[in-house]
């Protein structure tokens, strides 16, 4: 096998990692509360920019991290209090509407805070050399918490009573209350995991990418795609897609250019829709 | 132990429930009957929480719960079962039941709460192992299931929404004798919402009847038989 395309296949499977988190975070959110968060990437955004700005304050990596992981969670809680419980019996465009208008809010002030300009956190980590591959330490960093932070979820889901209440409530709302399931506690639960998860996958993104108050533009569709893909709500179905799309960004991008991987993945998500429009998984 | 009181329900121009009055006795089996669109499940969705009465009372120990959410209701004592089952399809038997039992008391004791759970599921004849799923269940065993999570919460007033329903005639005689079982071992009071009134009529203590969704008949099953708006709801107006 070619070595580049090889290193292209890693470095897809590293970049799946952390779109499956933050597409588990989302698919979460909607399987849960049935809100499809369209700003769920902006809050990956401003998850980024409080690592940026810990960091630059002299706070170390690990705590600065720590501190946008419960930042953004709380955020998750306030997005859900104040822009989704409004909107909760609303109609699905209204819904949509109002989260987009959280993702425009959200793009222009941290605009009008920092700026428009790339920042980067200057955390210089090192590559590792295999044989004649070379890859990111950050890059495998992230796809190492990514996954941890998805065996963390599973292992609430499955394990705790709490957990299972939020696997159930996606099956049966109304049932839950004449269970005694408090349905407004799940739903903060929920917005705070998934908070949680996209302060996470601002933590592990800011290593690799620089910030700035539209880099919600380039991973918000692509969670989006991930997660429609592999049926909205569907966590394993939006982990296989993660990888099936980043595979064809990295060797897209690989044979031709990132731009036309994009333009590629985005026309198979199209296709896919007429052929299986409830997801890759669907029965 | 329920006192309802010009209990009433309108959706839009629909009166579902009009001024409707009963009182419920510690530990009896009260069976609420009617033709389809009468008003039965209307009223059980009001007295659990599901639906909020445009008017009217109810009171359950004292106290009033008209309006109450349902997971408040629930933790109060008040369970209801569906009457066409509603399990949750990815979760186990054991895991469908011990939901009901953590969170139908608010005593979030995980341990307790398991030993609740395999106790109801154990009650209804349903085995507890963590490996069975609800797929493949017949109409009996998703009824029992439907019971075992109800009374897992451990309530004090069981909403029975027609269990007898998809059941052949050794089922319902089973189902019903069950019923009678929750009542004297466990000492819950019941209200019973049925069709099959041959079962009924032998199983509850007292019946009302309810017709577009005014009450009109309360008292003993033998008498019900008998009276005359009874049967011309059951069997349509009598020629003269």
């Amino acid at each position: 096998m070619d070595i580049y395309l090889l290193e292209a296949v890693i470095n897809g499977l590293l970049l799946g990692g952390v779109l499956a988190l933050l597409a588990l975070g989302l698919n979460l959110i909607f399987g849960v509360i049935d809100v499809v968060w369209i700003a769920y990437a902006d809050l990956v955004m401003c998850g980024m920019y409080a690592v940026y700005w810990l960091h630059v304050a002299g706070w170390p990596l690990w705590a600065a991290s720590l501190a946008a992981i419960a930042g953004v969670a709380v955020l998750g809680v306030l997005v859900h209090v104040l822009i989704i419980a409004p909107v909760l019996r609303a109609p699905p465009i209204n819904q949509l509407l109002a989260t987009g208008g959280l993702l425009f809010f959200l793009q222009s002030f941290t605009t009008l805070l920092f700026g428009t300009d790339f920042r980067n956190i200057g955390v210089r980590l090192p590559i590792i050399e295999m044989g004649d591959i070379f890859i990111s330490f950050a890059r495998l960093l992230a796809f190492g918490f990514a996954l941890v932070g998805a065996v963390a979820l599973y292992v609430f889901l499955k394990r705790t009573y709490l957990g299972v209440a939020i696997r159930a409530i996606s099956q049966d709302r109304e049932i839950m209350g004449l269970m005694g399931v408090d349905q407004r506690r799940i739903y903060l639960v929920t917005s705070l995991i998934g908070g949680a998860l996209a302060g996470l996958g601002g933590c592990l993104l800011v290593l690799q990418y620089d910030v700035h108050p539209f880099l919600g533009n380039t991973f918000g569709p692509l969670i989006f795609m991930i997660c429609v893909l592999g049926g909205l709500g569907n966590m394993i179905g939006g982990f296989v897609a993660s990888f099936i799309i980043s595979q064809i960004i990295s060797i897209g991008g690989y044979y031709y250019s990132t731009e036309w991987a994009y333009v590629l993945a985005f026309t198979l998500f199209i296709v896919l829709m007429f052929i299986r429009p409830r997801g890759i998984l669907a029965r | 132990m329920l006192s309802v009181s010009g209990l009433t329900k309108r959706f839009g121009g629909f009166l579902a429930v009009n001024q409707v009055s009963f009182e419920v006795r510690e530990g009896e089996i009260l069976g609420l009957i009617g033709p389809n669109g009468s008003g039965k499940s209307t009223t059980f969705n009001l007295i659990a929480g599901a639906l909020r009465p445009t008017a009217g009372s109810i009171r359950f120990k004292g106290g009033e719960i008209g309006g109450l959410s349902a997971h408040r209701i629930c933790r109060n004592g008040i369970a209801r079962t569906f009457q066409i089952p509603r399990p949750f399809r990815k979760l186990s038997l054991i895991e469908n039941v011990t939901l009901a039992a953590y969170f139908g008391n608010g005593s979030s004791d995980r341990v307790e709460a398991r030993r609740h759970a395999e106790e109801a599921l154990a009650l209804v004849g349903l085995p507890a192992d963590p490996h069975t799923m609800t797929d493949g269940l017949g109409a009996a065993a998703l009824k029992k299931l439907e019971l075992a999570r109800a009374l897992a919460t451990r309530p004090t007033l069981l909403l029975a929404d027609e269990s007898l329903g998809g059941l052949d005639a050794s089922e319902m005689e089973r189902a019903a004798d069950l019923l009678e079982s929750i009542r004297t071992r466990m000492r819950i009071t019941i209200i019973w919402v049925e069709h099959i009134m041959g079962v009924l009529m032998r199983v509850v203590d007292r019946v009302i009847v309810l017709d577009h969704g005014e009450k009109i008949f309360e008292g003993l099953p033998r008498d019900a038989a008998h009276d005359p708006r009874v049967t011309e709801v059951y069997l349509g107006q009598r020629r003269t």
